[in-house]
């Protein structure tokens, strides 16, 4: 990545988490920890490595993308909108009534959304069918999984780890979003994790990556080599903070889900957005 | 006995904090009864169980299935297992567990299932529960109960801790409105005729009680006299009511949050066809849709089971 492509991708990540910021702060609630946590991965995905057609979500062949950590919805929506997938005042109709951007990602309501997630572990298996058919029909394309910590708590995440690394589904390039904590706490405190990595190797992951999730040059280099690991499962464990990227969130004791009802969080979420508004102006200069 | 409240627009004590409140006093005076939890207790009030007893509230993660078995296990030991989870996760996902570690090998699992219906309001269609009574009703032995306020909610959850076998309270986690006063008792399996009349009757469960005793007090006004009973325990259903109730009148409605297909609806339809009631019947409740995500006034409309609904069914099967 040179430095135009990363000041470019740097942008959209910027502009990603202040859409994120803008929309939960409009409805007064949403899942802010988990959906900031992700933004340096979606820019990186959507800013430099995914096949895919704004204009044509459906395309033939194209990348695919399944957001297990369904609930992180708004993080997706924010990418997709950057991208032109739909317009950008569509982001304020979040959980409105009729809406095209549900809470949870919703494959029949929105473009640019491969598959329907939500109740957490079922996607991991969703995106390991949808490999298997990308390699049945014999697609050079890549499905790529992100999954939560805490949702890694589900047995399906492991039913399906375990079929993506018997079936050697290289294409299948699942990332980890370690932020640490989940609804009810520390995923230390909810139930002991042990090590992410070793498990991943353990279930027949030949290539277990671990990178800051913020640092996107890291996670771009990370998923070429992903890409070219075409001898066993790739999985990229992203180091991240819930809340990533605005300080005040990210030191918020609960904040999974966020409740903008007091006027110190109010004002946190508009410092954050006015304070996200002057970078994009500074980085476009 | 039950007596109904003065002031049926007061809401009371959020039900999610009714069920916990309640379950922790139980715990308090039975060191058998434990609470199981996956990753919910920010968003189910069990924190209180947890703080107060540390032991025998158990955080599972978020693992339904296995929480499921790990609470027929512990009622194989001889204890007095309570869960919670969302509606859909505590009937669709864990099904096969509840069913066969819990029902069929005649162990003890309490269940709460919460958001039931439109409820779900912001967590949207992934999150919707229009069928877990049906599930639940196919299920031998299991018992069905669907809190209509907060008094009826906390008497639903110490009964469920005196028995064995499993048992599923669906409840909002939000504050509903009031129907009946603290102190009320009431009969599982036994449904009350919260309001008597002639022409037509009314069987509903849950907080859209509130809404057929708006319903039933309308109609009054044109005329119309309704008859609205709380079906609060949907099974075992209280067939001698629904016959003795259903005589003499000209129209029987069912009013359910909940799908039309396997429901309230379905098993009062099920008592009326084999009884040869051949009276005009309908049931109010989802048609075969699946959910969605809007504001739970919204999805309420959205789905057709408010008071003016239920007003427009009963004067058509008048006509
Ligand atoms: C099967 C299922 N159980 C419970 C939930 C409720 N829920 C939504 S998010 C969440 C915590 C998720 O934690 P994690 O995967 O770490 O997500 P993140 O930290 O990225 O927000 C829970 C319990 C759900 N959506 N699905
Ligand atoms: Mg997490």
């Amino acid at each position: 990545m040179d430095k135009a492509e990363l000041k470019e991708v740097k942008l959209l990540a910027t502009k990603i988490r202040k859409d994120v910021m803008e929309m939960l702060r409009h409805r007064g609630y949403g899942h802010l920890g988990g959906s900031l946590s992700i933004v340096e991965l979606m820019a990186v995905l959507y800013g430099k490595v995914l096949h895919v057609d704004p204009k044509n979500p459906q395309m033939e062949d194209r990348d695919m993308v399944v957001l297990s950590k369904g609930h992180c919805g708004p993080a997706w929506y924010s990418a997709l909108a950057e991208k032109g997938y739909f317009e950008k005042e569509k982001l304020m109709t979040l959980n409105d009534g009729g809406t095209m951007l549900p809470s949870h990602p919703d494959r029949t309501k929105t473009p640019g959304v491969d598959m329907t997630t939500g109740s957490l572990g079922q996607g991991t298996s969703s995106a390991a069918g949808i490999a298997y058919g990308q390699r049945l029909k014999g697609s050079k394309r890549f499905t790529y999984l992100i999954v939560g910590d805490g949702e890694l708590n589900e047995g399906q995440c492991w039913e399906a780890f375990m079929f993506i690394a018997a079936k050697k589904l290289s294409n299948c390039i699942v990332f980890i979003d370690n932020n640490k904590r989940q609804l009810d706490g520390y995923t230390a405190d909810v139930l002991y994790p042990f090590d992410y990595a070793e498990k991943m190797k353990a279930f027949g992951f030949n290539l277990v990556q671990t990178v800051k999730g913020d640092d996107i040059e890291a996670i771009y280099e990370a998923i070429l080599k992903a890409q070219n690991n075409t001898d066993g499962a790739n999985c990229i464990i992203l180091d991240t903070i819930k809340g990533q990227g605005v300080k005040f969130f990210e030191e918020l004791k609960d904040n999974h889900s966020v409740k903008f009802s007091t006027d110190e969080l109010k004002k946190a979420a508009d410092d954050a957005i006015a304070e996200l508004a002057k970078e994009i102006e500074e980085e476009e200069r | 006995m039950f007596k109904l409240t003065q002031d049926r627009n007061a809401k009371g004590t959020p039900l999610a904090k009714v069920v916990m409140q309640t379950l922790n006093d139980v715990m308090d005076h039975d060191d058998k009864v434990v609470f199981l939890e996956a990753d919910l207790a920010g968003a189910s009030n069990s924190r209180l169980i947890e703080k107060a007893h540390p032991d025998r509230f158990i955080q599972m993660g978020i693992a339904e299935a296995n929480m499921v078995g790990t609470a027929a296990g512990l009622s194989v030991e001889g204890f007095k297992p309570f869960i919670h989870t969302f509606g859909p996760f505590a009937s669709r996902r864990v099904y096969d567990q509840i069913y066969l570690s819990g029902a069929y090998a005649h162990n003890t699992v309490n269940v709460y299932g919460s958001d039931p219906g439109f409820t779900v309001a912001a967590n949207g269609g992934t999150h919707t529960t229009f069928e877990d009574v049906a599930l639940y009703r196919a299920m031998p032995t299991a018992v069905i109960c669907d809190g209509a306020d907060a008094v009826q909610t906390e008497w639903i959850v110490r009964e469920f801790a005196k028995l064995k076998g499993v048992h599923y309270l669906r409840a909002n986690r939000k504050d509903v409105r009031n129907i009946y006063e603290p102190g009320s008792t009431f009969e599982l399996g036994k449904g009350n005729v919260v309001k008597e009349g002639k022409d037509v009757l009314i069987i509903t469960a849950g907080q859209l009680l509130a809404d057929a005793l708006d319903a039933a007090e309308r109609l009054e006004e044109e005329g119309i006299s309704a008859e609205v009973v709380d079906m609060f325990t949907i099974k075992p259903l209280d067939v001698d009511l629904v016959l003795s109730e259903a005589k003499g009148k000209k129209a029987i409605v069912s009013f359910e949050n909940h799908s039309i297909i396997g429901g309230l609806g379905s098993a009062v339809a099920e008592v009326l066809a084999e009884n040869t009631v051949a009276v005009p019947f309908r049931r109010i409740g989802v048609k075969d849709q699946f959910g969605q995500v809007g504001t739970a006034d919204w999805l309420q409309k959205e789905f057709g089971l408010t008071a003016d609904d239920l007003i427009a069914t009963v004067k058509e099967l008048l006509k």
